[in-house]
């Protein structure tokens, strides 16, 4: 084959492939049947207790570890009226602004209540910077059955221990003995 | 004087610490002389101004000697003692990690909830002289949380790690013990007598001193985390004590407000209302020019605004009357100064938003106008005896208040009331009735007449005196016979400053006479104006000048954030405002007087602009900007571009500029003005007198939008003596009646002469001046029970 020219070759090497195994992976047609990692960082997500409460305590733990300063929160105190999640304070704004994250899931490890855990969500493209902060509401967790929209009041009989414990079950639903 | 000039030699001792040797001053505690060789020893207990009580034992260090470890708060260097801390003592190391275990066996995991996460002490310390892991296992205690020791402070007991800080800074600060450590052991707890909330003016000092998250301000819950926030040093715009603040923000809106660090004048503490009276800040601005337009002020833009001002105060030129407030900065009253002078040729100008008498006035400009620093807050400190007249310093001025307190000085109050304060200075009253302290100040008692002749005494005269005829030219007299120190002590934070920038009439900057040819030619030479060009003979001022406005004698007004209902006639105000053919105000919050001004143009607030305000010493207290990307515009920068647009620019404008001329200028040197020689008068009608003052928390406009803070204000009651309310038949509300009106207030027995009725001048219930109609000294009725 040394005598032949180069651009032969060259051809050569582009028929050939074209008989070897596909590694192309097509996006978006395909990519149902190429899930992310199942610890794959990905979009954000603020959980619920499941009574629907909200889990964040508006302590700013977040933004405080984030290198990028994606994370903005500002918290509040509960009130009898009005209450959002167990215990006093709550977080009243709470945003990520995806244009500075680097999905490095800092955050998530400094969240005292694993309110704030990492979905596998990555298609977050958007055609403009303002979309790329999401507020509370794009980022809480949807309402799973049992689960009520806050605000509303704690378990009867219950406190934010309970809570923590992980005794709450629902909206109702207290497993073991509460602390009251 | 009162200079501290005293070399006397300070006995030292020499210790030994961690192996280095030292000299320090006899009596040093160890944990000091440690700093001084830069070792930290972990602390919470301790803090330099309040005594040593060695509660929390986090600070334990090995003596020589001592068979057991030592708390360095208390523990005072002997001679030849060595001493071993953390740094090169084992025995302290376990000590301190022991004790730090100790009290995070019930200490709450609440950090991320807890508003001094991120600038704990206990977290600090707890990662720099702990052990890492607790061998604790059982249950902490809990307690409900939060509770209220009063509607601003909030006690999470459970992170309380029995400091007595508060406790201390309470008793022996602020002289409201009204918050104690209560129970034993694990249950130990600060708490209060149900029935007695801990309303102290000073309050909201045991939040910045507690050294965990146990004590926090309704106001500042939740709002945000220590890294969040920028923080600039800054003065209080409150009154003239002067304290230095630090204001703590985010994003554009004031968080917090904390006392800082001033050991000449504030210490470390700051009163309740310079630290959370600032919600007046983020609410209700003007944002745009107004101007009036058929009866309507309308938006207008700056170039409008400032054009149709220029017109009408160059219409009316030296028939206008500057009303500047009390709340300016030097800068800023020293731009009104020049404004009436060299633009409009008047010299009615007055920075008194309250009562005032021409006595008063040449009382300021006699005695106080341009004087250099004279009495200090070390001096009240070092004074053997000081004689208050018109002046309630709990109320008026805190921070005098909290010095001769902790100076234990011998405080005699000429007065009708012996008030609360005076009880807790340990102060003795000298019966005047309101009105009628000249005749006291004349026919003094010898021993306080020879109290006053011991040097370094000191009268420290309110801005009462101006209310009570004669008693400016007496507290002159008085200082001049008996060789004791006289000072002014004003309430608001601007009036000094005002003063000394010539913002009132008579008076050209740095306690110029106006009518004094060689003062008159400095000023106008740094003003790059003409001498015949500054008015040639003193204008109005005070009640002179609203009467001659509300009947056109003046034709215009220009107004700086005057609330007529702080004037002693706020019905003559509003009709001046009314009559002037022409006002222009200049403000940032809408009041009585931008409702009916032609003009109204906003100005920066105090976070916005940098400047200075004058405490009542006369020492500078200059602050920084805040927000420093602000549009707004000070007061002074305003006047410049009414000033360019009438066509007289006469130097400097901006606040450097101005700083600039003030520097130039100087005090004045030559000859004052005499002091008055008002005699006493006796007083008119019969009845009850009326006793009335600002209390600290009222109804004054800057401390709207804080609700926490209004609560834990005195309730206004009509207070009398024991045996006037026994006349009155004891009833539980009376009825004051003055000359406009009255109104019904609770009743309450107090070391009042008999007489003489107490009603807070502007509350939330009441103002004497609207209500009323009254003015200190007038004779009211009192009468049982509810409104007729
Ligand atoms: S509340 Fe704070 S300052 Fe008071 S004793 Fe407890 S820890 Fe100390
Ligand atoms: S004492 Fe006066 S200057 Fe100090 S914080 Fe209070 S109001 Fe402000
Ligand atoms: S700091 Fe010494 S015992 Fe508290």
């Amino acid at each position: 084959m040394a005598e032949l020219p180069q651009a032969v070759r060259g051809f050569w090497v582009t028929f050939a492939t074209m008989f070897k195994k596909v590694v192309t992976e097509q996006y978006p047609e395909d990519s149902h049947k190429y899930p992310t990692q199942p610890r794959f960082h990905g979009r954000h997500q603020l959980n619920r207790w499941a009574d629907g409460l909200e889990k964040c305590v508006g302590c700013e733990l977040c933004a405080w570890a984030c290198p990028a300063d994606a994370i903005l929160v500002e918290g509040a105190s509960n009130t009898d009226e009005e209450r959002f999640s167990p215990g006093e304070r709550y977080g009243r704004v709470y945003q990520i602004n995806y244009a500075r994250c680097i999905f490095c899931g800092l955050c998530i490890e400094a969240c005292p209540t694993r309110a704030l855990t990492m979905t596998n969500a990555f298609e977050l493209a958007e055609d403009n910077r303002a979309s790329l902060i999401y507020e509370k509401q794009d980022l809480l967790a949807p309402l799973l059955a049992g689960m009520q929209l806050p605000p509303h009041d704690m378990v009867p009989g219950t406190t934010e221990q309970d809570y923590y414990a992980n005794r709450v079950k629902g909206p109702a639903a207290v497993e073991g003995e509460v602390q009251s | 004087m009162t200079e501290n000039t005293t070399t006397e030699i300070v006995p030292t001792v020499s210790v030994t610490i961690d192996g280095v040797a030292l000299q320090v001053p006899k009596g040093t505690l160890a944990i000091r002389a440690a700093e001084m060789i830069g070792v930290e020893i972990p602390r919470f207990c301790d803090h330099p101004l309040l005594e040593p009580v060695a509660a929390c034992r986090a600070c334990l260090i090995e003596v020589e000697g001592m068979p057991k470890p030592q708390p360095a708060c208390a523990q005072v260097v002997g001679e030849g003692m060595t001493i071993r801390t953390q740094q090169s003592s084992e025995v302290a190391k376990d000590a301190q990690e022991g004790v730090m275990e100790f009290l995070l066996i019930n200490h709450p995991l609440d950090c991320p909830v807890c508003d001094k996460g991120g600038e704990c002490p206990l977290q600090n310390q707890a990662m720099s002289a702990g052990r890492g892991e607790s061998r604790f296992e059982g249950e902490k205690r809990t307690f409900d949380k939060p509770i209220n020791v009063s509607a601003q402070i909030l006690l999470d007991r459970e992170r309380c790690v029995s400091c007595a800080r508060c406790t201390r800074f309470a008793d022996q600060i602020a002289g409201d013990p009204m918050i104690e450590l209560l129970e034993r052991g694990a249950q130990q707890q600060v708490g209060t007598a149900s029935d007695e909330p801990f309303d102290s003016y000073f309050s909201g000092n045991t939040v910045q001193i507690c050294p965990v998250g146990a004590l926090t301000s309704a106001a500042y819950r939740f709002r945000s985390r220590p890294f969040d926030l920028v923080s600039v040093p800054t003065t209080c715009e409150h009154c003239a004590s002067g304290c230095s603040l630090r204001t703590d923000y985010r994003r554009g809106v004031v968080t917090r407000r904390l006392a800082w660090d001033s050991p000449e004048v504030n210490e470390e503490w700051n009163c309740d209302k310079g630290r959370f009276a600032f919600a007046y800040l983020a609410e209700g601005r003007i944002t745009t020019p107004l101007v009036r337009e058929d009866g309507e002020l309308r938006p207008a833009s700056w170039p409008e605004a400032i054009d149709v001002a220029a017109r009408g105060l160059a219409a009316a030129g030296s028939r206008t009357g500057v009303l500047t407030g009390g709340r300016l900065t030097q800068e800023d009253a020293y731009g009104y100064a020049k404004f009436a002078r060299a633009v409009l040729g008047t010299d009615s100008i007055d920075f008194r938003a309250r009562a005032t008498s021409p006595e008063e006035t040449q009382f300021l400009r006699a005695a106080v106008a341009g004087a250099p620093i004279g009495v200090t807050y070390t001096a009240l400190e070092q004074a053997p005896f000081v004689l208050l007249v018109g002046f309630e310093p709990e109320d008026e001025s805190p921070i005098v208040f909290l010095r001769l307190r902790k100076a234990r000085t011998r405080v005699v109050s000429v007065g009708a009331v012996a008030t609360r304060g005076l009880d807790k200075m340990g102060g003795e009253l000298l019966a005047a009735l309101p009105g009628q302290e000249a005749a006291a100040l004349r026919d003094l008692p010898a021993d306080i007449r020879a109290a006053l002749e011991q040097p370094g005494a000191v009268i420290l005269a309110g801005e009462r005196i101006a209310a009570s005829a004669g008693a400016p030219s007496a507290v002159s007299t008085l200082a001049a016979s008996t060789g004791a120190a006289l000072a002014w002590v004003p309430r608001r934070a601007g009036e000094r400053g005002a003063l000394d920038a010539g913002a009132l009439a008579g008076l050209l900057p740095g306690g110029r006479p106006l009518i004094d040819a060689q003062a008159r030619a400095q000023v106008a030479a740094i003003w790059g104006i003409d001498t015949a060009a500054l008015p040639g003979l003193p204008g109005l001022s005070g009640d002179d000048l609203l009467t001659s406005a509300s009947r056109v004698g003046l034709s215009a007004l220009l107004v700086a954030g005057v609330d007529p209902v702080d004037l002693p006639d706020p019905a003559l105000a509003l009709r001046a405002v009314d009559t002037a053919a022409f006002v222009v105000a200049l403000d940032h919050h809408h009041s009585a007087v931008t409702e009916r001004a032609d003009v109204v143009l906003p100005v920066a607030l105090v976070t916005e602009k940098s400047g200075t305000f004058l405490d009542w010493e006369g020492r500078p207290r200059p602050f920084g900007q805040v927000f420093k990307d602000a549009l707004t515009m000070s007061d002074a920068t305003v006047l410049g571009m009414i000033a360019s647009a009438i066509g007289t620019s006469a130097g400097a404008w901006d606040v450097n500029g101005i700083r600039r001329e003030l520097t130039a200028l100087g005090p004045w040197q030559g000859a004052r003005a005499v002091v008055p020689g008002v005699q006493p008068q006796a007083a008119a009608g019969a009845g009850f007198r009326l006793a009335s003052w600002r209390e600290l928390l009222d109804a004054g406009v800057l401390q709207e939008g804080e609700p926490f803070l209004a609560a834990t204000a005195r309730p206004s009651a009509a207070i009398v003596s024991a045996a006037a309310a026994a006349r009155l038949g004891s009833p539980a509300t009376v009825t004051v009646t003055g000359p406009a009106g009255s109104v019904t207030l609770p009743l309450e027995v107090g070391a009042v002469l008999d007489d003489v009725v107490f009603v807070p001048m502007h509350s939330s219930e009441c103002s004497i001046y609207r209500d009323l109609g009254a003015r200190i000294g007038t004779a009211v009725d009192v009468t049982a029970g509810g409104a007729a």
